[in-house]
């Protein structure tokens, strides 16, 4: 089992799934919170054309995908804010412009093909340079810093806008600061789990974990346990069974989801028992001992 | 319910920046020259927590506020009545800053809405959505956010963790702070959602429909909770459908009618059926304008 630890891309690849299955619930709680789980999906179409770009300049396609899927962030919240009917449409229209120009752009590149494409739409795991892992840590440091640093206040934000602004928060820095924090996710992201798949481990971890808990804190901890589990998991199933890492990670993270849900159910059943038992105020009890 | 309480994102405003274009010509240059109720921008002691004056707004083109006044003096406590879609809420929210206004004045503790930061003095209660948010959150977890107005930043101190057990006692959930908030009934959401506003400690406190969907359990354990407030200088405006447990504390009644002030002073007086102890209001109201005025309390 060990022995995979002695291939190089291994030890990269291992790495950068830990630090993904910590960031992406870590910033997927937020979105999730405030009904915007969509938007990794989103975000991760735009940075396809970031990583084109990266291809079409000859930098270092992790550096173009956070500058680009950063922007396509920001634009999103913005259209959120001042967005009337249509703006599903324009976020929309962001997705597909995302995706073409992606194509568009790698296909006109020297050294870019649809091979190379596939890679970062999946995840691969022989692909994580030296280059990306150190990138990828400074990313997920900056990440880490926001979601966990800030958490009381994008908790309040995403949970109750309209009170947060009343204290006083500065509420459109706040969501400015989360929108680019996904996005920088979602470059963490790309190498491991895919930009196709990023969304879903930004969201299965975090609907996984709130099947049993009753508290943010609680959740947000579970859920970046079972992502780095999953993730971790899923590399290593991709290295033994030679399947894109993004596809083996996201069924892994959909099974715990399938479990805890399976498992909860009951719990929870139990558990609205006892506080309705509790509530009333004469009930006859059953597991009374004499 | 109508569209005034819809919360839409295109109309919201948030207080804590600069930019927006609403209210109050007030020139930045001269501050001497503040409307008379606020004599300067500088914290006066003496001046009114709430001051709107010929306030105007509308929400999708329809006018809701047309020219309203509404003074909240310290150590007032002001019912805001009025029937489904008068206006009331849409006041409130432009007070705090959720719906801007396209005409009037608005001064808070003599300073002018634009440059007004000191948001902690102020405790909002905003109107209870039964839409539960998506991640589960226990009810310490909520009452802690409304300690942000005091410390926006930073980790919480030993003084901001006992003003969330004050809060949390003074409406009777202190023995419920682990569970989910989704678990509560609406008069226990309700009490959370005032003990949130109770954490920062303010010295006005705003109400939406406190007691819409509040079991009578609930509503005494409010009117309790608002009687100490009260008796401790806190400043509150409240709006209300009716004044129901309530009554005995409120100085005040503003009913406002199609956006416009029809009734300032002493409460009204309830009769027939609504003055009965315990009358709970439920029934459904008919369009607006089959008997406009008719909120339970002038009939």
């Amino acid at each position: 089992m060990l022995e995979i630890l002695d291939y190089a891309f291994m030890q990269r690849a291992l790495l950068a799934a830990v630090l993904v299955g910590i960031t992406a619930p870590a910033v997927g709680i937020y979105l999730v919170q405030r009904r915007q789980a969509i938007m990794g999906d989103g975000i991760g179409h735009v940075a396809l054309t970031g990583v084109a770009l990266g291809f079409l300049t000859g930098a270092n396609p992790v550096w173009t995908a956070v500058v680009v899927s950063a922007l396509g962030a920001i634009l999103m919240e913005l259209i959120r804010w001042y967005g009337k009917t249509r703006g599903d449409l324009a976020l929309a229209m962001l997705f597909y412009g995302g995706m073409a120009g992606g194509v568009l752009l790698i296909n006109l590149s020297p050294t870019g093909s649809n091979a190379n494409l596939t890679t970062y739409l999946f995840g691969s795991i022989t692909t994580v340079s030296p280059e990306d892992v150190v990138a990828i840590s400074l990313l997920a440091a900056f990440v880490v810093l926001i979601t966990l640093g800030l958490r009381r206040q994008l908790f309040a934000v995403c949970q109750d806008e309209e009170f947060a602004r009343v204290t006083g928060l500065p509420v459109r820095t706040l969501n400015l600061l989360l929108a680019v924090t996904a996005a920088v996710t979602v470059t963490v992201a790309m190498r491991v789990v895919g930009l196709l798949l990023v969304s879903a481990l930004m969201v299965v971890p975090v609907a996984a974990a709130q099947q049993a808990t009753r508290g943010f804190a609680m959740t947000l901890a579970l859920a970046i346990a079972i992502g780095v589990v999953v993730t971790l998991s899923g590399t290593v199933f991709s290295f033994y069974e030679n399947v894109p890492p993004g596809a083996s990670i996201v069924v892994l993270a959909i099974g715990v989801f399938a479990v805890i849900t399976a498992l909860a159910a009951p719990l929870a059943k139990r558990r609205a028992q006892r506080v309705a038992a509790a509530e009333e105020r004469c009930t006859l009890r059953d597991d009374v001992l004499v | 319910m109508e569209t005034e309480k819809t919360r839409g994102a295109g109309q919201a405003r948030d207080p804590g920046e600069t930019e927006e274009p609403d209210i109050a010509p007030a020139p930045a240059a001269a501050p001497s020259a503040g409307p008379a109720a606020g004599p300067a921008p500088a914290a006066d002691p003496a001046a009114d927590p709430i001051s709107l004056r010929g306030a105007i707004a509308t929400l999708g083109g329809r006018p809701v506020l047309r020219g309203v006044d509404l003074t909240v003096r310290r150590g007032e406590v002001v019912a805001l009545l009025g029937a489904n879609g008068s206006g009331k809420s849409t006041a409130v929210r432009s007070i705090v800053g959720q719906v801007p206004l396209t005409g009037g004045e608005l001064t808070l503790f003599g300073i002018p809405r634009r440059r007004f930061r000191d948001w902690a003095r102020i405790g909002y209660v905003p109107q209870r959505t039964t839409a539960a948010s998506g991640v589960p959150a226990t009810v310490r977890e909520v009452v802690s956010a409304g300690r942000l107005a005091r410390r926006r930043f930073g980790p919480p101190r030993r003084a901001d963790r006992a003003a969330v057990q004050r809060a949390l006692e003074l409406v009777g959930m202190a023995d419920r702070v682990r569970d989910p908030v989704s678990a509560l009934s609406g008069g226990q959401h309700q009490r959370v959602l005032i003990a949130r506003a109770l954490a920062g400690e303010p010295e006005l406190l705003i109400m939406d429909e406190p007691m819409a969907g509040v079991d009578l359990a609930s509503q005494e354990i409010l009117a309790g909770t608002l009687r100490e407030q009260v008796a401790a200088g806190a400043t509150v405006l409240l709006v209300l459908h009716e004044l129901g447990p309530l009554e005995p504390l409120i100085d005040r009644a503003v009913v406002l009618r199609d956006g416009c002030v029809v009734h300032d002073g002493p409460p009204p007086k309830a009769v027939g059926q609504h003055a009965l102890p315990g009358h709970d209001h439920v029934h459904p109201h008919a369009a607006p304008d089959a008997e406009p005025i008719r909120t339970g309390l002038l009939t």
